[in-house]
């Protein structure tokens, strides 16, 4: 009960703080935008590379069609601003989990290095046909309509937006890891042969779970294209080499596989790449790279992963690692 | 595009020019791709930095010329830097992840490509660099087809350096023990095999084919700092329509990518190739994969 | 009796190598059959023949009256065979009770179901059978961290969990140390009377085999040797012909 009573405190402290962040630092609002929508990408890229363990190159994929779909939406509709970014982000959504549901069975039938290099390809080949395709401005990408009002609420609209999508995101994520579905993932994780052979419909949950990760990402690119409102190819709506990795590496360096390791990741990522991008001076994305080799190579398991294999705390089914002996306790019985 | 097809039913020169295009660079396709799967068969690793090393090659052989250095002497030259570069990033990065699982490997050498594709950006900048080989062009049968004397040279060139790995595969010792850990890794350590050493002589071998290899790209097309992961996701196909271990597969997948894409630049125009070339990459290994399901369910 | 699975004629050969020629077995409902033979014999492959593991090269295989040898490994386990693995496998880094709840089967395998909670009496069924194969104690260790003999009985209750009509086991006492396998044969015994699940079981342990098995079937080189209740079996010269011969 107390622990309760201290995780409850703790998340409106959290709330209470991402609430006033904007009046606090004003002049942040956009970067703290970002900052949730670093968490979404994280948070995405988890359910399917950690829970699942389908390593994907190419996430970014329904990001971009998000954009791309919304952009077009707000161009050839003819609606208001309102309207026209409401039903925008809504075809976004659709189209990208479209996309998903899709590609998902042929793709996620590739296995290892073939489902690596095959997302990898996926990402480089949409950004490559928006870049010359001219229903979508080809190479010069497309710019979003401008925002209606002052430049400082646009800022914080464009925050809460994305801070409200990266919690429904958190929480839907955790409370699917937590039924069925989050079994299924992890059991696809460690063994698809033995899932098979027990009658599961992992093509179907692969799918699934993709679409999932797909629903919420291609809302973001909707979200994210309008607040920065330029649309490029490859910088922006299919940036493999930036945004594409990133949701790998932000998982991996939170802890991939774990529920708060992709959130704690997204914040630890986010305020390096501030770091560098403020004092390295063209110098930031040689540096990401380093930053990339270095955590694959010395910190595979991520912050959470590390703390968890030094300090082992006894739980329930959302922790999975315990003390040598286990004891049976009758109040856990159901 | 349907003009275009049109333009190819009634000019049987043009196909003639595209095929004969296509095997002339689908030649140093297959260089590139052979070095990969060495890589790939020997360390059970997937390079993604293939395609920055292929430019590393073609940055030195254009710097090299530029310094007046002669583009036949140059390309040696890139294969012994780029080789040095592949020893040491072994050394240094890859020794770590060889033995781990796929994902880590390539997410290293991910970001080894990054890393190289900025250094570059920043070094030589974002310019598009080429080398003037001033060979010009021969016209065979009465101008029907136009065949660049440099593209001829890259080919030569190619068939020659994969006929040289063949023999030093076979005939040396080094290649001898890299065959070997091949194979089977454990049972060559334990036959007194120093597979880590095996391990970086094979890196090494791969950037010296890349560096060679990028040198004829920088003559025959051109060399930026974001084209490297092409060159990387040619090999890949390349290698899963091939086979591990088959050079003759290697340049009959080589040479039928190169026509494919030259084909595909041809009718969807060349904006589009790039794109041609990644979206075969998703097809060729969906197909492939969903081909072989069939074939556990139906063969009989 | 009539056969639950009914198996006809089967071949199978990869490449040029003939790993079953001309196989026929019958299991009936409710019984517990065996099969054995030397190493290399042909056993493990005519199991992944019978689940779908691959196709098989001509033959017939009939589950509940129903021919099977076309479908794939998921199709079959949903209609009630399933089979465990000679290399037990798990899910390593899930606890116990997760492998168990993950295990259960799912007659309404929706959306619905997929994005649902697990159920209470569920999560009780799965501690139930942990208790049954002595595992209760360890149900929140990772799977992964149990002993071997401990991840086959979690394997062998991660199959029960699944209420299968018929379960095929791969060598289920190899590897359990001694001083268990007389618990262990005492299970399966169980599992068939009070389950009412039938078993076929491929052992190599002849002691075990004969006293759980009323029916033998001996495989050699991939063809069928012999059959038979258990006290021919054991004195039939050609199995034991088979044996010396292969050692």
């Amino acid at each position: 009960m107390k622990r309760r009573g201290r995780r409850a405190a703790l998340y409106t402290a959290l709330a209470a703080a991402a609430i006033v962040a904007p009046w606090l630092f004003p002049s942040y609002a956009t970067q703290f935008a970002f900052l949730c929508l670093m968490v979404v990408f994280a948070v995405t890229w988890d359910m399917v590379g950690g829970q699942m363990g389908y390593n994907s190159f190419g996430n970014i994929l329904f990001f971009g069609i998000g954009a791309y779909a919304c952009a077009v939406v707000q161009r050839d509709s003819g609606f208001g601003y309102a309207p026209g970014f409401a039903v925008g982000v809504a075809v976004g959504a659709c189209a990208g989990t479209l996309a998903a549901a899709v590609l998902g069975p042929g793709i996620l039938a590739l296995r290892g290095h073939y489902f690596a290099i095959g997302t990898l390809g996926l990402g480089v080949a949409a950004a490559d046909i928006a870049a010359g395709w001219h229903y979508i401005g080809a190479g010069s990408g497309m710019t979003t309509p401008l925002f209606p009002g002052a430049i400082q609420d646009r800022a914080k609209f464009f925050y809460f937006l994305l801070l409200a999508l990266a919690v429904v995101t958190f929480v839907t994520s955790r409370r699917l890891y937590q039924g069925r579905f989050g079994l299924v993932l992890n059991a696809i994780r460690d063994d698809e042969g033995k899932a098979e052979a027990m009658g599961l419909r992992t093509t179907g949950y692969k799918t699934m779970a993709w679409c999932v990760a797909a629903f919420f990402l291609s809302i973001s690119g909707a979200v994210a294209g309008n607040l920065v409102g330029y649309i490029d190819p490859r910088d922006f709506a299919f940036a493999g080499s930036t945004y594409g990795v990133w949701m790998i590496l932000m998982a991996i360096v939170g802890g991939r596989g774990t529920v708060w390791g992709p959130v704690i990741g997204a914040f630890v990522f986010h305020i390096t790449q501030e770091v560098f991008w403020t004092y390295l001076l063209g110098w930031q994305r040689v540096a990401m790279g380093l930053f990339i080799l270095v955590v694959v190579v010395y910190f595979p398991s991520g912050i959470v992963g590390s703390l968890r294999t030094r300090a082992p705390r006894p739980g329930g089914t959302e922790r999975e690692v315990l003390p040598e002996r286990a004891v049976v306790d009758p109040t856990r019985r159901q | 595009m349907m003009g275009n097809l049109m333009l190819l039913l009634d000019a049987p020169g043009l196909n003639l020019q595209l095929l004969v295009d296509g095997v002339l660079v689908g030649a140093i396709f297959a260089l590139v791709a052979y070095g990969m799967a060495l890589v790939w068969g020997v360390m059970n690793l997937i390079n993604v930095a293939q395609g920055e090393l292929v430019l590393l090659g073609g940055y030195v052989v254009f710097f090299g010329t530029k310094a007046g250095i002669a583009p036949l002497v140059a390309i040696p030259v890139a294969a012994a830097i780029v080789a040095t570069i592949g020893w040491a990033l072994y050394r240094v990065v890859i020794y770590r992840v060889v033995e781990r699982d796929p994902f880590s490997s390539i997410l290293a050498t991910f970001g080894l490509s990054i890393v190289i594709q900025q250094l570059a950006n920043q070094l030589f900048g974002a310019d598009v660099r080429t080398v003037e080989s001033g060979l010009g062009s021969l016209l065979v049968a009465h101008g029907m087809l136009t065949v660049a004397r440099v593209k001829l040279l890259a080919f030569v060139s190619a068939i020659l350096l994969g006929s040289l790995l063949v023999w030093f595969m076979r005939a040396t010792r080094l290649g001898q023990a890299i065959r070997a850990t091949a194979q089977n890794s454990r049972a060559a350590r334990t036959l007194g095999v120093n597979t880590d050493r095996v391990y970086a002589a094979t890196f090494a071998i791969n950037g010296a084919i890349c560096g060679a290899a990028g040198g004829l790209v920088a003559m025959t097309w051109m060399v930026h700092p974001y084209a490297g992961l092409g060159y990387t996701v040619r090999s890949f196909m390349i290698v899963v329509v091939a086979g591990l271990g088959s050079l003759g597969g290697v340049a009959l997948a080589g040479a039928g990518l190169g026509i494919a894409e030259n084909y595909a630049g041809f009718l969807f125009g060349a904006e589009y190739q790039t794109a041609f070339v990644f979206s075969l990459l998703v097809v060729i290994l969906v197909t492939r994969n969903l081909w072989l399901k069939r074939q556990r369910r139906y063969l009989r | 009796m009539t056969a639950l699975l009914d198996i006809r004629n089967v071949s199978k050969s990869f490449g040029g190598v003939v790993a079953n020629k001309d196989v026929s077995l019958a299991v009936p409902a409710g019984g517990i059959v065996g099969v054995i033979g030397p190493n290399g014999s042909g056993k493990t492959t005519l199991f992944n023949s019978i689940v779908g593991y691959h196709p098989i090269g001509s033959g017939s295989i009939r589950f509940c009256g129903r021919e099977i040898s076309g479908l794939r490994v998921p199709e079959i386990a949903r209609l009630g065979l399933i089979r465990t693995f000679q290399q037990t496998r798990i899910y390593r880094n899930m606890t116990a009770m997760r492998n168990m709840l993950i295990s259960d089967r799912l007659r309404h395998d929706g959306l619905r179901a997929a994005f649902a909670k697990v159920p209470p009496q569920q999560a009780t069924r799965a501690e139930t059978l942990l208790d049954f194969v002595g595992l209760h104690e360890r149900r929140d260790l990772l799977a992964g961290e149990l002993s071997f003999g401990q991840q086959k009985l979690l394997e062998l209750a991660m199959a029960l969990m699944n209420q299968p009509t018929m379960l095929l086991l791969d060598e289920p006492t190899a590897g359990v140390n001694p001083t268990l396998i007389n618990g262990l044969v005492d299970r399966l015994r169980q599992v068939n009377l009070e389950f009412g699940i039938t078993l076929l079981i491929i052992e190599h342990n002849m002691r075990v085999i004969m006293e759980l098995a009323q029916h033998i079937y001996c495989l050699a080189h991939g063809e069928l040797l012999a059959s038979g209740p258990p006290s021919l079996i054991q004195t039939d010269r050609r199995v034991v012909d088979a044996y010396l011969g292969a050692g």
